[in-house]
């Protein structure tokens, strides 16, 4: 199931990997990436934009993925490391610059920073490799062919002398450069760093303090703000009374901010400056405001009958339609039907949002937890009305991300306040703000038919989808600029519905169409988008298939993947290695049971889970076993760590977490009401990574995909219960006294 | 505005601040002391946890004023002058992701660690259960916990 047809992020992306990596050399590099060494720039070795080698031997690598928490800073100098053939030990990393000229991928998402980084980084460091050895032939005055590069030095085999990068630098550097495109890469069984755990370049600084986060950033003379945002979506700022609130010592400035059209989506309220963070959250208290709350009035339940009944009436696009799926389920004379719910989710990352801008003449500064650089960078131009150049972003580490760092609203909100003001200003979104300002997982249901033959064997299937769906609340800069894909059903439907085919399990007739549902609540990607839905239904009905028909649900998987696809050959290999390594088919105690649930994609995974379901409805999730197959492996314990917390995420939605509307606000504004997973709540997880010859593939998401339906699929075997709406209710599985 | 005298890291401090402001934010704001997070403001999510006393509280629900003479430990001076066995047992595990919560979540593994030496894994799910992490780091904190004690007794 490869995202082929849609214009997706992944092709998006990967585009514009290919051309920064097809870069011509000799640029300028910013004045920060000479920080910190004495040598002077001409001794120094830059063969593209990616690293700098210094006579001193220390290497810089440009890492343009944010590092969110996903590892880009550790898999980035990875890769080019291990064509450079340098010494680990002198790799250190920097986030690389917004010079849009010679980086334009200053952003991650749709877990492509692996996928599209692996090749340009690459060919990053084997150029440099190359050149290396042309300068150390010019050197000694040798054949080029018996200078071999390895561990940091360029090694003259016949006579073992041997020369380090950094006394290399000087003469690399004065050679004409050598095409990206055409170096030589490694084949694989030559690596020696990728497929191994390096442990991560940024853990020792996340230990003891120092890691700058966006709200770490501390600047001479700074300013701090809050925003009080209208709370109604749709809704807008009436009037206000500051009398109180400038009264706060402390308080600098006052002042509407107006709220910004749709591609930012930001609610627009009242600014508070002071000259801590603390006395602006308390001066918001005292602001006395009246809102409009809008004419389109938006309420959980309300919405979620419209999304019922969106289920039985007209699709909008019809995505998939192979055989003829609608005709034999209205002529079978067995026919399973299902309708699953999943409500908004906020992506909660433990930073909230926040931004640091200082605004001076002809020219903008901006420090941002974001993973998109590059276009908080053109945003602001725009809005400023300055070129790009004149629009410098520092991407700061970010507390989580989850997809919420997608949008640029933050950042141009703190544009908007810290242009009022002659400082920097730091914005503050407290939790508060957080959670009832993001921009949710949309609100979904989905409606699910099957019809069997007289085996057993399902032979129709039709997946009708309904959403509200992110393209009403946000552009899709990172698919296309043309407004009119946000118009375009195909790509709507695609986007909402994605991961919902039933392929490679062999089922003749299938169809899948999709209905949007419009809502004023702002939506946007959260960890695996539409992939945290789709796998609940499809996965969920799977498995009520197998029950109906009295069959084991790991063999009624196995019978449908019986195909000679790749695809249905690498699902049937991870389903094998998880049932194997999480005791499939073993006995368990009473209220206990396993459930699971498998996917094919760029990457595969298959997930057993393991719960139990006290007397009064509480569920425990006990372990999680999952197998991935993610192609080529490049570092075995970050993808471990990706998929542990794919899983734990997950589990909140699963669980307790929910976004409630009503009265067109969000009900929600803590960890109190919006209850999120714990440790004493988290389950033992095992990760096993199967051999796979594939290129390799994301792990960022594929960890929260299969959690709802293995977990759905534990209860039923636990209870006979079966859950189609998350998060679970307690009340559904207490137990029946006899 | 007052001024108060504090002791952070063994520094001793003033600081001229409203006697309200919660610890947190004279770490952060007034001592530039970041390590120390903002993650919720209500004491739910223990991302501001230091210690008092070596006794792990909430910064952000403690106001400046109602602290006497008792020594503030934040991320930063955990280690006098070298990592803090726990941090070294953070990093043998590779516990953070985003890292975000991290220095709350130390901060508060120390705390359970000096009254609880050899925790069995029930009292550190409890001991931990007020120290949320977004990224699902849970497991790996579990390990973490369990080497620095194991690594104590050695």
């Amino acid at each position: 199931m490869r995202l082929s047809t849609a214009i997706g992020r992944r092709q998006f992306i990967k585009a514009s990997a290919e051309l920064a990596g097809a870069l011509v050399l000799g640029f300028y590099l910013p004045g920060n990436a000479e920080a910190g060494s004495s040598a002077s720039v001409a001794e120094k070795f830059k063969p593209n934009a990616w690293l700098v080698i210094a006579p001193d031997d220390q290497i810089t690598v440009f890492a343009e993925k944010p590092e969110l928490g996903q590892g880009s800073r550790t898999y980035i100098p990875m890769m080019i490391a291990e064509e450079l053939e340098a010494d680990w030990s002198k790799i250190r990393v920097e986030q690389a610059p917004t010079i849009p000229s010679i980086y334009n991928g200053l952003r991650t998402g749709g877990s492509g920073g692996v996928v599209n980084s692996f090749d340009p980084m690459r060919r990053a460091g084997a150029q440099a490799r190359e050149m290396l050895r042309t300068a150390a032939a010019e050197v000694w005055s040798v054949n080029r062919s018996d200078c071999h590069a390895h561990n940091g030095s360029v090694v003259h085999v016949p006579t073992q002398r041997r020369l380090t990068y950094g006394e290399l630098a000087g003469t690399a550097a004065k050679l004409p450069p050598l095409g990206l495109d055409h170096v030589a890469l490694k084949p694989v069984q030559d690596f020696q760093i990728i497929g191994t755990s390096v442990p991560r370049t940024d853990t020792p600084s996340k230990v003891d303090g120092s890691a700058k986060f966006g709200l770490d950033v501390r600047l001479p003379g700074m300013l701090y703000a809050v925003i009080a945002r209208c709370p109604y979506f749709g809704g807008s700022l009436q009037a206000f009374d500051a009398s109180a609130a400038k009264q706060i010592p402390g308080v600098k400035a006052i002042f509407g901010v107006p709220p910004l059209p749709r591609k930012f989506n930001t609610a627009g309220g009242i600014a508070i400056v002071a000259d801590s963070s603390w006395r602006a959250i308390q001066a918001r208290k005292q602001l006395k405001i009246r809102w409009n709350k809008g004419t389109r009035s938006e309420t959980s339940e309300v919405l979620r009958q419209s999304l019922e009944r969106a289920t039985r009436g007209n699709a909008s696009y019809v995505a998939v339609d192979r055989g003829n799926a609608l005709d034999v389920l209205a002529k079978a004379t067995t026919k399973l039907e299902a309708t699953y719910e999943s409500p908004f989710q906020a992506h909660a990352t433990m930073e909230p949002m926040n931004t640091t801008v200082h605004v001076r003449e002809e020219q903008i500064e901006v420090w941002s937890p974001t993973q998109f650089a590059d276009e908080v960078q053109r945003e602001i131009a725009h809005l400023s009305g300055l070129a790009a150049d004149q629009v410098i972003v520092h991407m700061t580490l970010s507390g989580g991300s989850f997809g919420r760092r997608y949008q640029w609203d933050y950042a141009a909100e703190a544009w908007q306040v810290a242009k009022q003001v002659k400082a920097p200003v730091q914005l503050l979104w407290t939790r508060e703000d957080d959670m009832q300002h993001d921009f949710y997982r949309p609100y979904n249901f989905q409606h699910l038919s099957a019809a069997l033959d007289p085996e057993g064997k399902p032979v129709a299937w039709s997946t009708r989808v309904v959403t509200t769906p992110i393209a009403e609340t946000n552009v899709y800069t990172g698919y296309d600029e043309s407004p009119h894909a946000l118009n375009d059903p195909a790509i709507v439907a695609s986007l909402e519905s994605y991961g919902a085919d039933v392929a490679p399990y062999d089922i003749s007739n299938f169809r899948l169409d999709y209905a949007p549902v419009m809502s004023p609540v702002p939506r946007s990607w959260w960890r695996s988008v539409s992939s945290s839905y789709t796998p609940f239904a499809k996965e969920s009905f799977v498995d009520e298939l197998a029950h109906f028909v009295g069959r084991d649900p790991l063999q009624f998987r196995l019978d449908l993947l019986a195909s000679t696809s790749p695809d249905a050959a690498r699902v049937r290999n991870v389903l094998h290695v998880a049932a194997e390594a999480a005791g499939w088919g073993q006995a368990l105690p009473s209220r206990r049971g396993r459930g699971i649930a498998s996917l094919a994609g760029d990457s595969c995974n298959a997930q057993v889970v393991e719960v139990s379901v006290d007397d009064d409805g509480t569920v425990h999730v006990l372990r999680v076993t999952s197998a991935v197959d993610c192609g080529l492996t490049i570092n075995p314990d970050g993808v471990r760590a990706m998929t542990e917390g794919g899983i734990n995420f997950a589990l909140t939605a699963v669980l307790t977490g929910q976004i409630t509307i009503k009265n067109s606000r969000v009900e929600q504004s803590n960890f109190h009401d919006y209850p999120v997973l714990r440790i004493n709540e988290s389950p033992e997880i095992n990760v096993h990574i199967v051999r796979s010859s594939e290129s390799p593939s994301g792990v960022g998401e594929l960890g929260a995909k299969l959690v709802p339906p293995a977990v759905a699929n534990a209860i039923f075997a636990a209870t006979g219960v079966r859950i189609r709406r998350l998060p679970i209710e307690a009340a559904l599985l207490r137990k029946v006294q006899s | 505005m007052a001024n108060f005298k504090l002791v952070v890291n063994g520094k001793s401090c003033e600081v001229d601040v409203v006697s309200d402001t919660p610890l947190l934010w004279v770490l952060r704001d007034a001592l530039g002391l970041t390590g120390t997070k903002y993650g919720c403001g209500l004491g739910l999510c223990g991302a501001c946890t230091v210690h008092l006393d070596g006794q792990a509280v909430r910064s952000c629900q403690t106001p400046v004023s109602s602290i006497r003479a008792q020594q503030i430990t934040t991320i930063e001076g955990l280690g006098k002058g070298g990592l803090h066995p726990v941090q070294k047992a953070w990093v043998a595990e590779q516990v953070p992701q985003c890292g975000y919560c991290q220095s709350g979540q130390i901060m508060q593994a120390v705390s359970l660690l000096r009254d609880k030496p050899h925790p069995t894994l029930d009292e550190i799910n409890v001991g931990m259960a007020g120290n949320i992490c977004r990224c699902g780091t849970y497991q790996r904190i579990r390990r973490a916990i369990l080497r620095a004690a194991a690594e104590q007794t050695e």
